[in-house]
């Protein structure tokens, strides 16, 4: 499945133990990433990391992610970010699971 | 051995809090949804969070049960998603004829093939909503093999049924399907589970109508806070007086089998198979409770 940012797309809520990312296109600056959690100091990298993998997996090179973190999982922070992506490409219905089950989630 | 499904905790799919910690409160399933508690909006990502949940978190010997949309409203990718990542049965709303669960079953079929699960191994829940699916019930409970039981929903039903929930006159309203669905489910050798009681403040009627629900055969309840297992759990718990017979009765059995003899009595009275059910029911609902060993 090919994956685009078209427009500007939100996944996640500002809720504890959840995660709000915010896509958007990035005008071919590459992946930018800006993040605020209130555990940015200790798993700041970590965030940034799980984020870039997930994009990368799903073929985006170009993208601005503002993202603020409450405290969420790394199965929670990969469910937002392929939530974010597909719905900024668009794709709504007839998920490729097959595609999806190989990014290590 | 017979699974326990005395309480079946809903937890919607679109809370990951909720998912992480739903194994932590003793339910005997816990029930993701992806129906009637998340928004139209936010399908697709309660979706792709439960899908990771399921594929992350351990949740031990409890049942994984998802509830998923209608089959035209989303349930075909429910169910290709559930399947991959491992749920333990797929419960499908608003069941009003067997075709339901035929044509489920087939998606969910396609999906345990495309991702090389073996077939079969994902179970079915049938929840019954609505009239037509409550005279159905029987052809609904015989419909596939991979139904572990029906369940009734009775807030659409009562709607349904041009009438409301009256937990203060014993829910007279819904005795109806109660008896439909618990018969249905008996005939069919599966469990029936009962609706939910949504006052979560009204402890002295959950408690009430669990000993009704319990004392016309269902399996157990579902619930909507973890405030309300343990006193489902509770009336489910045998008593000692209840356990104590019931080992009476295992004990007199496997004499009779050692000596050979056909005939078998404890105090006075005859003890025949359905007394044997009984009683081995009852020693493993006190097992689950931690108030009896096998072998003790």
């Amino acid at each position: 499945m090919k994956f685009e940012i078209k427009k500007q797309a939100v996944a996640g809520t500002l809720e504890s133990s959840d995660i709000q990312i915010i896509i958007d296109n990035n005008d071919n600056k590459g992946i930018e990433i800006d993040l605020k959690s209130n555990v940015e100091k200790q798993y700041g990298r970590k965030i940034r990391q799980l984020i870039n993998e997930t994009l990368a997996e799903m073929g985006i090179t170009d993208a601005k992610c503002v993202v603020v973190d409450k405290g969420a999982l790394d199965c929670t922070i990969k469910a937002r970010t392929i939530a974010a992506v597909h719905r900024s490409s668009e794709i709504t219905s007839n998920y490729d699971w097959e595609e999806i089950d190989t990014w290590n989630v | 051995m017979e699974r326990l499904r005395r309480t079946m905790m809903f937890v919607p799919a679109s809370n990951p809090g909720m998912m992480r910690d739903a194994n932590i409160y003793g339910a005997d399933s816990i029930m993701f949804d992806l129906e009637d508690s998340i928004s139209l909006k936010e399908k697709d990502t309660s979706r792709f969070l439960l899908y990771n949940a399921i594929k992350t978190f351990d949740y031990g010997d409890t049942e994984t049960v998802v509830r998923i949309n209608s089959l035209d409203m989303g349930g075909k990718d429910d169910i290709y998603a559930m399947v991959r990542a491992g749920i333990n049965v797929i419960r499908l709303p608003k069941t009003d004829e067997a075709n339901d669960v035929v044509e489920a079953e087939a998606v969910i079929e396609d999906a345990e093939k495309k991702c090389g699960r073996e077939i079969g191994s994902t179970k079915m829940l049938a929840a019954i909503e609505g009239p037509k699916g409550v005279l159905n019930a029987l052809s609904i409970a015989l419909a596939s093999k991979r139904l572990i039981g029906i369940a009734l929903g009775s807030e659409d039903y009562v709607t349904a049924m041009k009438t409301r929930r009256y937990a203060d006159r014993d829910s007279e309203e819904i005795f109806f399907a109660r008896s439909m669905i618990v018969h249905a489910a008996r005939a069919a050798g599966i469990a029936a589970l009962d609706t939910v009681f949504s006052n979560v403040d009204d402890e002295e009627t959950l408690r009430k109508e669990t000993e009704f629900i319990k004392q016309i055969g269902f399996d157990g309840k579902s619930v909507i806070n973890p405030r309300q297992i343990p006193i489902v759990n509770s009336v489910y718990t045998p008593t000692e007086k209840e356990i104590n017979q019931a080992k009476d009765v295992i004990y007199a059995i496997e004499e009779a089998e050692a000596r050979g003899s056909g005939v078998i009595a404890l105090n006075g009275k005859m003890i025949d198979k359905p007394i044997v059910e009984r009683a081995q029911r009852v020693l493993m609902l006190a097992e689950k409770a931690g108030l009896y060993k096998k072998g003790e």
